[in-house]
């Protein structure tokens, strides 16, 4: 029995079905992130979640009670807004004592809660001042602060950081992450930021057309993605994907791919039961940070296979440097340390760990299951 | 912008600036002649107007034109003043103002922040109230005051001003709160506000200038109105009506001191709502048309 309980929720808008079967299960303290393109569904999710929004089928139940039929206000939950959503006319502690006020809390009550969670968020000199007065990130702060006092069972996030800039983005960002570990409440943070998903969460809900593709831990669906839509989202620069035939070589399956002057490579597979798929067309699928210089290789890694090829493109970054080449007709980008010396043209030795690859049925675009 | 606008002011001449203020105080002058003509010529005797000189200053000043328009001049077959019909006229544009603005409130939050299956057409019908003239409701609208009991009197003309001044006010408030966020809505119902609520804590608050506009708008609308006020006012007319008994009066002598003083205290309230208000009136207006 989960904290948070949604039973093959769908929403519906007259004919057009925009969540279809939805489940998901949120433990208590957990911090969920449903993330997916805008039109995926992951805010209507949140809104049925919050009550704003109907729900067509199926139930949504928070501590085992389902909550289909009841309002907002008594479910027990708080929400930040993506435009913070702020009354304009309400000092900062106005605003966050508002749904306490709301409730009935009695005025005391209500002082030692808002001085608590000013005091917690560092808002406490600004309680006394109108929204407008404040910062982007002050606003934050206060929008944080309202859900925060009060102490509901479930924090809803929806977009809280998209409208920072991107240097204040990412501190708030390890803020709710600190919050999160603090005060061990349980969220649902909706975002379209494939990095806050795998910064923030616990579990990551990645949605795509109104399904939820994959539910899992960030490293289960970092590293074994359940689609390509999943491969792709999730990632920067994205993974790479290129069409393969598997060929058995070694006693153990390989991928038939082509290097830039069109000469066929053998890359072995890690993944024994693609020997099924032998004489078959797949999508190889291999991340950035697999293909690199030799000595930034991963030393931990049993599959890391050689394979030089011509260097099209180099994208010093800083911190790292990025390469585009072309493997099997595709571009491809291979992801160096900051010092490999790579120059456009030449045939350079990269080293490709096999191990992370994933295979996916061209048909279909799931994963091939180990 | 401002850079901009000090370059134009720069390369303006002397000359040309003289020029411009000449021809902009020609035409205050003119458009203030008839406020002067009408003020000069209210506290003058009659004897000075009928003698000849309508733009003369008085040789004697009096206020007992004033006098006899507020309390003591013939209106209809009654020597009463203006008085009453001043008061009749307050007495029905107060709350005539007051409830067509809150309705209209009530609706443009209703019909942005509630909204409803068919909303956009309500709205549509509503829209269309403003386009009706007044002469095509006299008669429905005669029939209706009558079945109510409402006819002749000043509840009947504030029940005939509120239906016809929903429409404005609607659209006014409508329009406005359409720029509200819908987010704070929703997190003042999470915070457990309910509609009336909301609308009390949240929108009011923040509804000043379109307030104002619709307030001084339908001021001067109700205030200034003469055809409900001589057709269903019965024997509680409002001023305008009673202006107009006592300049169009075919007996005796016309007197026209009389009839620019009561002229004069008919436009009053308007005048001094405008004053109160004008500010905000074209703020209000502007609102929400550019950012900040």
């Amino acid at each position: 029995m989960g904290f948070l309980e949604i039973r093959n929720v769908t929403k519906a808008y007259g004919n057009v079905e925009v969540l279809h079967h939805v489940d998901i299960t949120v433990e208590e303290s957990e911090f969920l992130v449903l993330v997916g393109p805008s039109g995926c569904g992951k805010s209507t999710l949140l809104n049925m979640i919050a009550g704003l929004e109907s729900i067509t089928g199926g139930e949504i139940a928070i501590k085992g009670r389902v909550v289909n039929k009841v309002h907002s206000s008594k479910r027990n939950i708080a929400m930040v807004f993506q435009s913070y959503a702020l009354y304009p006319n309400m000092t900062v502690g106005q605003n966050m004592t508002f749904g306490l006020e709301m409730h009935g809390v009695p005025k005391p009550e209500r002082d030692r809660a808002l001085a608590d969670v000013a005091k917690l968020l560092q808002i406490d000199h600004l309680v006394d001042r109108k929204p407008g007065q404040l910062s982007g990130g002050q606003r934050q702060r206060v929008a944080m602060g309202r859900a925060l006092v009060r102490n509901p069972d479930v924090f809803l996030f929806d977009e809280p950081l998209s409208n920072l800039d991107a240097k204040l983005r990412v501190d708030m960002r390890t803020e709710i992450k600190k919050l999160h570990q603090k005060l061990r409440t349980t969220i649902v943070y909706v975002t379209h930021d494939q990095i806050e998903a795998m910064t923030l969460s616990t579990r990551i809900a990645v949605m795509n057309k109104g399904y939820v593709q994959q539910l899992g831990t960030p490293k289960e669906i970092y590293d074994t993605p359940a689609n390509i839509f999943v491969a792709t989202f999730m990632g920067s620069p994205a993974m790479n994907i290129l069409p393969a035939r598997v060929a058995m070589a070694d006693g153990r399956p390989q991928a038939r791919i082509t290097d830039a002057e069109g000469t066929e490579r053998l890359l072995p597979f890690s993944q024994s039961n693609l020997a099924e798929w032998e004489g078959r067309e797949i999508l190889l699928g291999i991340r950035p940070e697999a293909i690199t210089d030799p000595e930034g290789a991963d030393r931990k890694s049993t599959n890391i296979v050689a394979l030089a090829n011509e260097v099209g493109v180099t994208e010093p970054a800083g911190s790292d440097t990025y390469v585009t080449m072309t493997l099997s007709g595709k571009d491809v980008i291979a992801r160096m340390r900051a010092d490999a010396s790579v120059a456009p043209g030449e045939v350079f030795n990269f080293a490709v760990n096999m191990e992370k690859a994933v295979a996916f049925d061209p048909k279909t675009e799931e994963r091939i299951k180990p | 912008m401002s850079a901009a606008s000090q370059d134009t002011a720069v390369s303006t001449g002397r000359v040309t600036r003289t020029f411009l203020y000449l021809v902009l105080i020609l035409f205050a002058l003119f458009y203030l002649l008839p406020l002067y003509v009408m003020g000069v010529n209210s506290v003058k005797p009659l004897s000075e107007i009928t003698g000849g000189n309508m733009m003369a200053l008085p040789q004697i000043w009096t206020l007992a034109p004033w006098r006899s328009a507020w309390s003591t001049a013939q209106i209809g077959v009654e020597p009463t003043g203006l008085k009453p019909y001043f008061l009749n006229s307050i007495l029905m544009v107060v709350p005539a103002v007051a409830i067509s603005t809150v309705v209209g409130a009530l609706n443009g939050y209703i019909l942005t922040k509630w909204r409803f299956r068919g909303d956009t057409w309500v709205f549509g019908l509503m829209l269309f109230s403003c386009f009706i003239p007044f002469q095509i409701v006299l008669i429905p609208m005669a029939v209706v005051l009558g079945k109510l009991g409402l006819a002749g009197t000043v509840s009947g003309l504030i029940l005939v001003h509120v239906v016809y001044g929903i429409g404005f006010t609607t659209l006014y408030f409508r329009n406005y709160y359409a720029a509200f966020p819908t987010e704070l809505i929703r997190a003042a119902q999470i915070d457990g506000a309910g509609f009336f609520r909301i609308f009390w804590r949240i929108l009011l608050p923040v509804s000043g200038p379109i307030a104002v506009v619709s307030v001084i708008w339908q001021f001067t609308n109700i205030w200034n109105d003469f055809l409900f006020g001589v057709s269903f006012g019965g024997t509680s007319q409002p001023m305008t009506v009673a202006l107009n008994n006592l300049v169009q009066s075919s007996t005796g002598v016309k007197e026209y001191n009389v009839h620019f003083a009561g002229a004069i205290l008919a436009a009053l309230p308007t005048l001094f709502v405008y004053i109160v208000a004008g500010r905000y009136f074209v703020r209000g207006l502007m609102a929400g048309s550019v950012k900040g």
